[in-house]
């Protein structure tokens, strides 16, 4: 577990009064898939969304890339917190698949694909849509470039999704629930290209899910998020087969029994 | 001389429909600018920027399109002498910039809540893509609330049209004032009111079925309309 891509350090936050995460301590390897499970309002998103700069963090210091995210290096060493120039540069190295897709619903999904790497990376027209056909290809979605996102099904809409993040190249892709908004039928599309994914990228993936199965199958490491804090973290057949905590225990049985 | 009928009027109430055509045209492409700058400018970062917007669109939603069009004309000027600028207004310019004026205040607010209607995960999704706030507007948030600003559009337009038959007060010879002109020759006024009314319907018809043009292009993109 050398060479850490993501650090959070003793990270808080809070919604006013609400305290979210509290003194969180995690790291994530580069190339490392990660699952993080727990209870509803543990802060499982709470986490990926600070990391994709969506959510500001309340303390602590959370470090991506051996950058911090939220803050930069003032003149005499001290941290500061991070302008916009610092954040977009950093968001560069992040990508998000959300759990209601997001497409853009005025573009076409080769658009959808295309858009921000035109505009964002500076790539011309024809190398962004030699890019995004490789990715419809590889989310099986070849003949549906011209479609607009509400002609598709959501499990093709969060294909193009997936499609649409890998287009700029991230280093780290976050997955917040990425199969809970669809019907059970189209469950196993979107899996199959995450699985993909997994096997054969050196990505580093951290995915939000309640399909333990799916997260046993595919990750490195299951961290048992509750309270905001990692509870009990480990190797997919350690950490389902034995669990070691009691509450670790009791969501398991919770969930599994579900 | 002899009697005139409804033929005789037509050429004279033409004229004046097409004055109210030309101030309804570009009373609302101004207005619309103005609608842009001040609805966009309600939601800039900038503070000043955002005061500004904020000003221009209570004064001009909260004083009545008569005030604004007689301030324009008649006091402007004054204000103009006591400095010392000669802000004299013809009374086409006056009408065309009261009219604007007015209808670009409401205007700026359904632009701003069209804006604001764009759902927060569109916004999201931008931010995670490393769009910037400007590509974010232009790119992701605009093209979707355009359409949603059409229905209303087409309303402050009727409206605008409507509200165009004020600046005969200012002595422009529009349909209503050329209108007032004939009955006052002919005291024929039921059928000179009725030409009148079918005239501003048929505008009023023409601007609808341009705006529904408009509409059902910058939407596109949209599922089959609802
Ligand atoms: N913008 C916000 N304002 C106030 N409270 C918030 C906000 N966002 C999240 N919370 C609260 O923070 C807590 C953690 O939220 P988070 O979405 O991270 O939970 P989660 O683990 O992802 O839950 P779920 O499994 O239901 O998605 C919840 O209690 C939630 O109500
Ligand atoms: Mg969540």
């Amino acid at each position: 577990m050398t060479d850490p891509i993501i650090r959070f350090d003793k990270v808080a936050k809070r919604f006013g009064d609400i305290s979210v995460l509290d003194g969180l301590d995690f790291t994530v390897s580069r190339g490392e898939k990660v699952t993080i499970i727990g209870p509803s309002g543990s802060g499982k998103s709470t986490i990926l969304r600070i990391l994709m700069t969506l959510e500001d963090i309340s303390d602590g210091t959370v470090w991506v890339d051996g950058e911090p995210l939220w803050h930069e290096k003032a003149g005499d060493g001290t941290l500061k917190p991070a302008s916009e120039a610092h954040l977009h540069k950093m968001r560069g190295k992040l990508g998000m698949v959300f759990q209601s897709f997001n497409l853009f619903p005025h573009m076409t999904v080769l658009r959808n694909i295309t858009e921000a790497p035109v505009q964002v990376l500076g790539l011309s027209k024809p190398e962004a849509k030699d890019r995004a056909m490789g990715l419809l290809d590889m989310v099986g979605l070849s003949d549906h470039a011209e479609k607009y996102p509400h002609q598709m099904s959501g499990g093709q809409q969060q294909r193009v999704a997936i499609a649409r993040a890998l287009a700029m190249r991230p280093d780290i892709l976050l997955f917040d629930e990425p199969t809970s908004a669809l019907d059970p039928e189209l469950v196993g599309e979107v899996q199959e290209v995450i699985r993909k994914l997994a096997y054969e990228h050196d990505l580093t993936m951290l995915l939000v899910t309640h399909e333990m199965r799916f997260a046993r199958e595919i990750s490195d490491r299951v961290c048992f998020i509750d309270k905001g804090s990692v509870h009990e973290e480990g190797a997919p057949e350690d950490l389902f087969t034995a669990p070691q905590q009691p509450r670790t225990q009791e969501f398991l049985r919770a969930v599994l029994d579900g | 001389m002899d009697e005139m009928t409804w033929l005789d009027y037509l050429p004279v109430l033409g004229q004046g429909a097409w004055v109210t055509v030309q101030l309804t045209v570009w009373s609302t492409l101004f207005g619309a600018l103005l609608a842009f700058a001040a609805g966009l400018g309600k939601l800039a970062r900038n503070a000043a920027v955002r005061g500004l917007s904020v000003a221009y669109i209570e004064i001009f939603r909260g004083t009545s399109l008569l005030v604004q069009l007689f301030w324009l004309y008649f006091a402007l000027p004054l204000v103009g002498q006591a400095i010392g600028i000669n802000l004299r207004l013809p009374p086409v310019t006056a009408g065309i910039l009261a009219l604007s004026l007015n209808i670009g205040a409401y205007g700026a607010e359904v632009v701003r809540g069209a804006v604001q209607a764009v759902t927060r995960q569109q916004y999201e999704a931008a931010r995670a893509l490393n769009f910037t706030p400007r590509q974010t507007l232009f790119r992701i948030a605009l093209p979707q609330a355009i359409p949603e600003m059409m229905p209303p559009f087409d309303n402050l337009a009727i409206q605008n049209l409507k509200d165009t038959a004020l600046v005969s007060l200012i002595s422009l010879a529009d349909l209503a004032m050329r209108a007032e002109q004939l009955r006052n020759y002919t005291q024929d006024s039921t059928t000179i009111y009725t030409l009148v009314l079918l005239m501003y319907f048929g505008m009023a018809l023409v601007l609808t079925a341009f705006m529904r043009g408009l509409s059902s292009m910058v939407g596109r993109w949209r599922p089959a309309q609802r």
